[in-house]
């Protein structure tokens, strides 16, 4: 399958063919400005990653200049979850449970490497990058990041806002796996397919 | 707020002027200096102290596993041994599949300033069960359930031994034992369908429902389970 | 008859409901003969007035919990009659993983346990593994870790106390105290790179040394810093709000503290004078000067004026530390953990082999196991390493202060009102990494 080319950040693109008009595209710019400059976060903080978020807060790196100090504790009042650390299993239904009790527009920050990808936890308690449980918009990398890393990332998230349109339907909604397409995969082809592989059932590389 | 108090100092208990312990430099591997508790608990319960031993000058003393409570108790109240303090209960499996499961406990005697280690050794095949310290130190509560949680050791006598760090109804095994692998038994999409179908929240003891409303928000088969005496959680 | 209430059995019933539509309940209760009773339910005049009690749910995600703690309160109004703890949402294997690591390996897994205090885990992790190694490492070493020790010992109750101040209400000291962090952070990554995670020690000694000018860096950092302590002791110390929000609040004896096996500021606070460093001295804590703060009541304010305290005593101990800084080497000389100069490791063969094992296998220690306590911000901490001559442990257990002190909650919020939970739960200065690990 090809590569299709990312539009760019910084150039709006246009579709001759698409319904936008000219009040459309100036109601989405001030709409997306609207959301972009105010993402109430949702702290999930986990681990040592919420520390580096509560330093982002704090007045050296500063959210409040991205209109974000407001933060959201309660998952009804937020625009994005940004995920600070690492996720065992025990905690995968509450973050996938805040997740749907966030209303939409939301978006989802994946914040260190532990939330992105499980890190440096590859055992059988951490839930190897929480993608596999929440849809993620930005992953920060880092162990854990900087704030200016996260900062980065959250200006990322502004862009991605800055992007949408609101003719696009396929923005807001929730999926779920739907067993008559053809993209389904049973669960058991599923168990297959994350089985631990090679070698790594015993855990061993140089014999010990 | 200001009343005079005279704070617990550790070391009362020892003999002459107070003095100021050294950093320790120079630990010997083995044959370091005993702890006079391991002769003292000798006399007092002979055949029930195994074996002692001195290693980087800590004294471990291994001990019947059926005498624990006795022991330990004994060095709690005896006014010359005074371990009031619990520092840690854990357990050891060795890689070697044939030595037995060690639980140990860190015992720390503040008057005297004494650390002593007790192991009890649980053989293969046999139940993995020891008494429970939860009667002589409220500390040991958590601890104990933590090493049930990461070992199946049950302590006898604990009012609530419950798994503590994974949720209750975890089904891979428990974790810490050595024949259990290092990223679990099940596949990744098996542990999180599993994780996900817990739901912790959902799922409150028998002693909180009790007093709440909540019991007629569960599911109807749930409720019929809880009436006919079901204990909820494991 | 003599009956003793317990609240917990209870039997429901769905045939008789109640006007509000809800089961009867008849309470149980347990005759001194150990049978149960039902005795007649009080008359549900007006139910919601009669006292029932709530169960309410604090937690997992909330943020005053402290991290991923979550507390079942049942309350009588705003009064918790009792609190029931779940924990275990951070659990992340660490021991089982460290059981997987070569001893080097696993010091940056002490980072993220208890992540406010990172170079006191680092350390801690160090003293424990050169005592199961037999290793006695240089003077340079040993102040440097009293330094990072200390340094680590201030970055916990910097962001302790911010916390803990926003748990109360008061945002300002938050902001101080954690540009105060900001600037330890500046002086960590001089040193190791890191802020937080900084995986500064090694066996035998550190990863690196400091560059020039670090310890002028860090007496600057000590000059201003009790500045700001001052500053936040102004606003909080003799406040009114803050004393009528803290003094008074969970209680714990002396005796009930040590038989919960609390240590560190919980256990001081109580009046029992255990300090790690003093009582079974590590790194030659026992030729520095310094004061170990006592409290009388055990309550929230004292544990407050503890490690406020504490704060001002590590400041001390730094300046006695800088100043005493020898020159010499910071690792030890022993090729069996340490890696040789890379000068050495490439032209002699005999060096070379010795790089080679370290990095293949791994440093081996003879069997054996060892538990060197330290006084880490939150209380006791130790490794317990047991080892069987293999480069990686057979086991590696973590001593938790934390968990052992978050388990008197119980009994800590009985009685109090539901605010009072929430100060008390920060006054215990948990780290859920090192609870749940």
């Amino acid at each position: 399958m090809g590569l299709t080319p990312r539009p760019e950040p910084t150039t709006a693109t246009y579709d001759p063919k698409s319904q936008e008009g000219w009040v459309t595209t100036k109601l989405d710019f001030l709409v997306n400005w609207g959301r972009a400059n105010s993402l109430w976060p949702m702290p999930f903080g986990t681990a040592c990653c919420a520390i580096e978020f509560m330093a982002t807060a704090a007045s050296q790196f500063d959210l409040a200049r991205f209109g974000m100090e407001r933060m959201a504790f309660s998952p009804r009042q937020a625009d994005v979850l940004i995920c600070a650390g690492r996720v065992p299993f025990k905690l995968a239904p509450v973050i996938r449970r805040i997740w749907q009790q966030m209303p939409q527009p939301k978006w989802c920050i994946s914040m260190g490497a532990c939330a992105s990808t499980g890190g440096m936890f590859d055992n059988y308690a951490v839930v190897q990058g929480i993608d596999t449980i929440i849809p993620v918009d930005v992953y920060v990398p880092g162990c854990p990041p900087r704030p200016e890393g996260l900062l980065y990332g959250i200006m990322m998230l502004q862009q991605k806002v800055m992007r949408e349109r609101s003719a696009d339907s396929s923005l807001r909604q929730e999926m779920e796996p739907d067993p008559d397409s053809q993209l389904y995969i049973p669960p058991s082809a599923i168990n297959e397919l994350s089985e631990p592989f090679g070698n790594s059932v015993q855990q061993q590389r140089s014999g010990l | 707020m200001s009343t005079p108090f005279t704070p617990v100092s550790p070391g009362s208990a020892l003999p002459g002027p107070p003095s100021v312990p050294a950093t320790l430099r120079n630990v010997p591997h083995r044959g370091g200096d005993v702890n006079p508790s391991a002769e003292a608990l000798r006399q007092k319960f002979g055949s029930a102290v195994q074996r002692v031993d001195v290693v980087w000058g800590e004294t471990t003393v291994v001990v019947d596993r059926a005498r624990v409570q006795d022991i330990v108790r004994w060095l709690h109240d005896d006014a010359s041994q005074q371990y009031d303090y619990l520092s840690d209960v854990t357990a050891v499996e060795f890689r070697d599949l044939e030595q037995p499961i060690e639980v140990v406990w860190h015992l720390r005697s503040l008057p005297f300033r004494r650390f002593l280690r007790l192991k009890a050794l649980l053989e293969k095949g046999t139940p993995l069960e020891v008494p429970s310290v939860f009667p002589i130190y409220k500390g040991a509560d958590w601890l104990e359930r933590e090493c049930y949680d990461m070992f199946g050791i049950r302590f006898a006598g604990h009012p609530d031994l419950r798994r503590i760090l994974m949720w209750e109804q975890y089904k891979e095994g428990f974790p810490l034992r050595k024949d259990f692998p290092l990223r679990g038994r099940f596949s990744r999409a098996e542990q999180l369908r599993q994780a996900l179908a817990a739901n912790p929240e959902a799922r409150y003891s028998m002693e909180e429902l009790s007093i709440a409303d909540a019991f007629e928000d569960l599911p109807q088969d749930m409720r019929t389970r809880i009436r006919s005496g079901e204990k909820t959680g494991e | 008859m003599a009956t003793i209430k317990r609240t917990v059995e209870v039997e429901l019933s769905t045939t008789g409901l109640d006007p509000q539509g809800r089961p009867m309940r008849t309470p149980l209760v347990t005759a001194t003969d150990g049978s149960q009773v039902a005795v007649q339910a009080p008359p549900a005049l007006e139910p919601e007035l009669e006292g029932e009690h709530m169960l309410i749910n604090l937690g997992p995600q909330h943020p005053a919990t402290h991290g991923v703690l979550r507390l079942v309160l049942e309350l009588d109004g705003e009064t918790v009659v009792r609190c029931i703890p779940h924990i275990g949402y951070l659990h992340c294997g660490f021991e089982k993983i460290g059981e997987y690591r070569q001893y080097n390996q696993i010091i940056p897994w002490t980072d993220r346990e208890d992540y406010l205090n990172s170079m006191g885990n680092n350390v801690a992790f160090a003293l424990g593994a050169e005592r199961l190694f037999g290793i006695d490492i240089t003077e340079r070493c040993t102040v440097l870790r009293v330094i990072s020790m200390e340094l680590s010992r201030i970055m916990s109750h910097v962001v302790w106390l911010g916390t803990f101040c926003i748990d109360i209400g008061a945002f300002t000291p938050f902001l101080w105290l954690f540009q105060e962090r900001e600037n330890i952070y500046d002086l960590l990554e001089r040193w190791v790179g890191a802020r937080l995670t900084t995986s500064a020690t090694r066996v035998g000694g550190m990863a690196a040394d400091i560059p020039t000018g670090w310890t002028d860096a860090l007496e600057t950092f000590l000059a201003r810093f009790p500045r700001t302590l001052n500053e936040v002791d102004r606003v909080l110390t003799k406040n009114g709000i803050w004393v009528g929000r803290t003094v008074g609040l969970g209680a714990m004896s002396a005796d009930e503290a040590l038989n919960y096996g609390l240590s560190g500021p919980m256990l001081r606070a109580s009046g029992v004078a255990y300090d790690v460093r003093k009582d079974f001295p590590y790194l030659d804590y026992e030729t520095y000067e310094f004061d170990v703060p006592v409290g009388s009541s055990g309550d929230v304010y004292d544990r407050f004026l503890v490690r406020f305290e504490e704060m001002r005593q590590s400041v001390r101990i730094l300046q006695q530390a800088v100043r005493r800084l020898p020159d010499g080497p910071i690792n030890v000389d022993d090729h069996r953990v340490i890696l040789p100069p890379k000068s050495k490791a490439t032209s002699e063969m005999e060096s070379m082999i010795h790089h080679f094992k370290q990095v293949m296998e791994g440093p081996r220690p003879p069997v054996g196991e060892c538990y060197v306590p330290v006084e880490s911000p939150k209380g006791e901490k130790g490794y317990y390493m047991v080892s069987d001559g293999t480069p990686k442990p057979v086991r590696w257990r973590i001593r938790p202060p934390s968990y052992v002190n978050l388990s008197a909650i119980s009994k800590m919020v009985e009685g109090h009102l539901l605010s009072d939970v929430i100060a008390i739960n920060a006054s215990i200065d948990i780290v859920m990494g090192e609870i749940d690990r």
